[in-house]
């Protein structure tokens, strides 16, 4: 089963409540259904077809788009070495290199035993601390060879608990108590609001 | 308190000498709280804004010629003016910052993200509407996080949402989170995004996303830093604001200096005031080139942006001055290369960029970007033809049709062609594309020849890893 689960249904009710359409709420969604398993299935596109009402391969047109969503397992921790132009200059290149001949993989493979899934990626903006990888979207920086094996080791011995496992996006979700809500409309039916109007017409 | 030094707590930022407008919270490691942003001045702009008139908002934004720090650098408040008199409308931040070399929109909603609450309650109050939708890109968790949680406390403190700080005003700041695509930080592909679609940019005109946007109702989209600028522009006002920078380009912008200088970093700098040879070479700023090297060329506005050379030194940082020099200050990246650098290989790294990157929609972007990769790997991996140089441009023209934009020579009697290029696309991406091949090409023709005449016996060849992504 990897529809997503109980909690992650109330938690999509809750983020599809913040658009004025409920389509709008597919890519946070598709992350939740990413976070829920490491990757996003084909069970949970059905299911989130179902919540926003489209069809699947819908959910798939967009989801294949974004080079975050995966289809297939990953490592625990997807390791992304920028070698992008200001990356390049200081040896972002030869960084992924090390990186390769390290892990014994090509960019878009996972070691043997599941810990690793490397990948070559586009800016990550931090060009000025250059070179620059990800491990899960956290930033390191200014990576030497030395550096890089010593990131490794950390993240096999258990060292970097504060990195979660991929697919885990932020660890604090916006939450818009339902008194202090201001009102999400249907752009069918939304008018101008009551302040815009009264203030408008207070300063003519 | 500026010390012009790095602060470690936010990487690569260098609190030099000189005005904040955007940056001044950042040598506080707690910037990013609401109590260090109360404890500083933090939403006195939004509650000055809310004793105004909204169109008197509105006037003040276009009186202080806010340029747009996206790319662009078209004034906001003349954007905002574009919207026509229909509800409902949307104000959409593009915070999907991921032009190569830009990085400040990241360090602006990482270490002040309340400063950018601020400014979009202001932004949405001046234009009349109630919901603003805040998209980060996707790889910056970091940066989600710091802003759901500015937001969870700002709601609770009745700093947005219901009745604003004790008042009528309603507005919503829904947080978005993008999933990695460089396409969607333009406007209108950021439109299709957030409605849950591939990011592919709309066909414009006849309709541009202020008349129709978001659900085909209008929509202003505005970059991180603009909305940054207003809590200290409502405060200060904008006459105040037009004593800092340019008088075309006032107050300051955040410039990331990358690649072969001793001191990379992001300085926040008044417009038009300082040179490019100023922030490489000045003791403020970069403190000079890698070992003392001799500058080869550089980029001044991203990797979109036309290279310049040592002849553009004295070019001042506004967009004013750099688009008649050929190029563009696009979103403050500038990455600096040394003579060690081989203009092919650079060359190659930034085409691969775009075409990775190209969303497809566009034949002439799709396939042209395509090839041109393919093209510069061959010349670097040593099997380059002489027939190639041109073939290059002629597939840059086939996507930027006519003289494409490129800085003065005066050594071959060169003037410049000004920014920007013409396109057969939808969008400036595959345009974009041909900028470091027209740069190096004009500059460099003999690199390229000369790796193509010595052929596989060249030099070792460049493996680049992951060409199937």
């Amino acid at each position: 089963m990897s529809r997503l689960n109980e909690e992650n249904v109330a938690l999509a009710h809750e983020i599809i409540s913040r658009y004025p359409r409920k389509k709008s709420a597919l890519i946070p969604l598709l992350h939740v259904a990413q976070e829920q398993e490491g990757h996003v299935t084909n069970e949970a596109m059905e299911h989130l077809a179902e919540l926003v009402g489209v069809t699947p391969a819908e959910v798939l047109g967009t989801a294949s788009f974004y080079e975050m969503f995966k289809f297939e397992p990953q490592g625990k921790y997807m390791v992304n070495i920028c070698t992008n132009i200001s990356c390049q200059l200081v040896g972002g290149e030869e960084l992924l290199h090390h990186a390769e001949k390290t892990l014994g993989v090509r960019p878009g493979g996972t070691t043997e035993d599941g810990m690793f899934t490397l990948e070559d990626v586009e800016c990550m903006a931090a060009c000025t601390e250059a070179p620059c990888l990800q491990v899960n979207y956290r930033h390191e920086y200014r990576l030497d060879n030395s550096d890089f094996d010593k990131l490794i080791a950390d993240l096999r011995a258990g060292n970097r608990p504060e990195i979660p496992d991929h697919g885990t996006l932020g660890a604090v979700r916006q939450h818009i108590p339902a008194d202090r809500m201001a009102g999400i409309e249907s752009p069918e039916t939304a008018g101008t609001p009551a302040w815009f109007a009264s203030r408008t017409a207070q300063s003519n | 308190m500026a010390t012009n030094a790095y602060v470690p707590h936010a990487a690569g930022y260098v609190d030099n000498e000189g005005v904040k407008i955007v940056s001044s919270r950042f040598p506080y490691e707690d910037s990013y709280t609401l109590e260090r942003s109360l404890a500083t001045g933090g939403y006195e702009g939004m509650k000055k804004a809310l004793r105004m008139a909204p169109a008197d908002v509105a006037a003040l934004v276009k009186d202080a010629v806010l340029l747009g720090r996206g790319g662009a650098g078209f004034p906001a408040g003349v954007k905002w003016g574009f919207m026509p008199p229909v509800w409902p409308r949307y104000l959409v931040v593009n915070g999907d910052e991921s032009e190569p070399g830009t990085y400040k929109d990241r360090l602006l909603m990482e270490r002040d993200p309340h400063q950018l609450i601020e400014g979009c309650i202001i932004a949405c109050y001046a234009l009349g509407l109630n919901t603003c939708f805040l998209y980060v890109r996707g790889e910056m968790p970091v940066a989600q996080e710091r802003i759901a949680q500015a937001l969870n406390d700002a709601y609770d403190a009745g700093l947005v949402g219901k009745n604003i700080d004790g008042t009528d005003v309603s507005i919503d700041i829904v947080l978005h989170w993008g999933a990695g695509a460089y396409i969607v930080g333009e406007e209108t592909a950021l439109i299709e995004s957030l409605e849950g679609n591939r990011g592919m940019p709309r066909l414009k005109p006849p309709f541009f996303p202020a008349a129709k946007g978001l659900y085909l109702k209008p929509t202003i989209v505005n970059n991180v830093e603009t909305l940054a600028n207003l809590p200290w522009l409502m405060i200060n006002g904008s006459e105040e604001y037009k004593k800092y920078g340019s008088e075309r380009s006032p107050g300051t912008r955040m410039l990331a200096i990358s690649g072969h200088v001793k001191r990379p970093g992001v300085y926040e700098v008044e417009q038009g005031k300082v040179s490019f040879r100023d922030l490489f070479y000045g003791e403020n700023y970069c403190g000079g080139i890698t070992d003392d090297n001799d500058l080869k060329m550089f980029i001044p506005g991203g990797g979109s942006a036309p290279w310049f050379f040592e002849e553009q030194l004295d070019v001042l940082l506004e967009a004013s001055e750099v688009g008649p020099a050929g190029s563009m200050l696009g979103s403050g990246a500038i990455v600096v290369m040394d003579e060690t650098t081989d203009a092919v290989r650079a060359c190659l790294r930034v085409v691969r960029f775009f075409a990775r990157e190209s969303c497809g929609k566009c034949t002439p972007c799709r396939e042209g970007t395509t090839w041109e990769e393919k093209v510069l790997q061959r010349i670097l991996d040593g099997h380059g033809r002489p027939e190639d140089i041109d073939l290059l441009l002629e597939i840059g023209a086939n996507i930027s049709p006519g003289v494409y934009p490129v800085a003065a020579h005066p050594d071959s009697g060169l003037e410049a062609v000004p920014f920007p290029p013409k396109q057969t696309t939808i969008c400036p991406l595959g345009p974009s594309s041909v900028a470091p091949i027209t740069s190096a090409i004009r500059r460099f023709r003999s690199e390229f020849e000369a790796k193509i005449a010595n052929g596989s016996a060249s030099e070792e060849t460049h493996e680049l890893s992951g060409t199937s992504a």
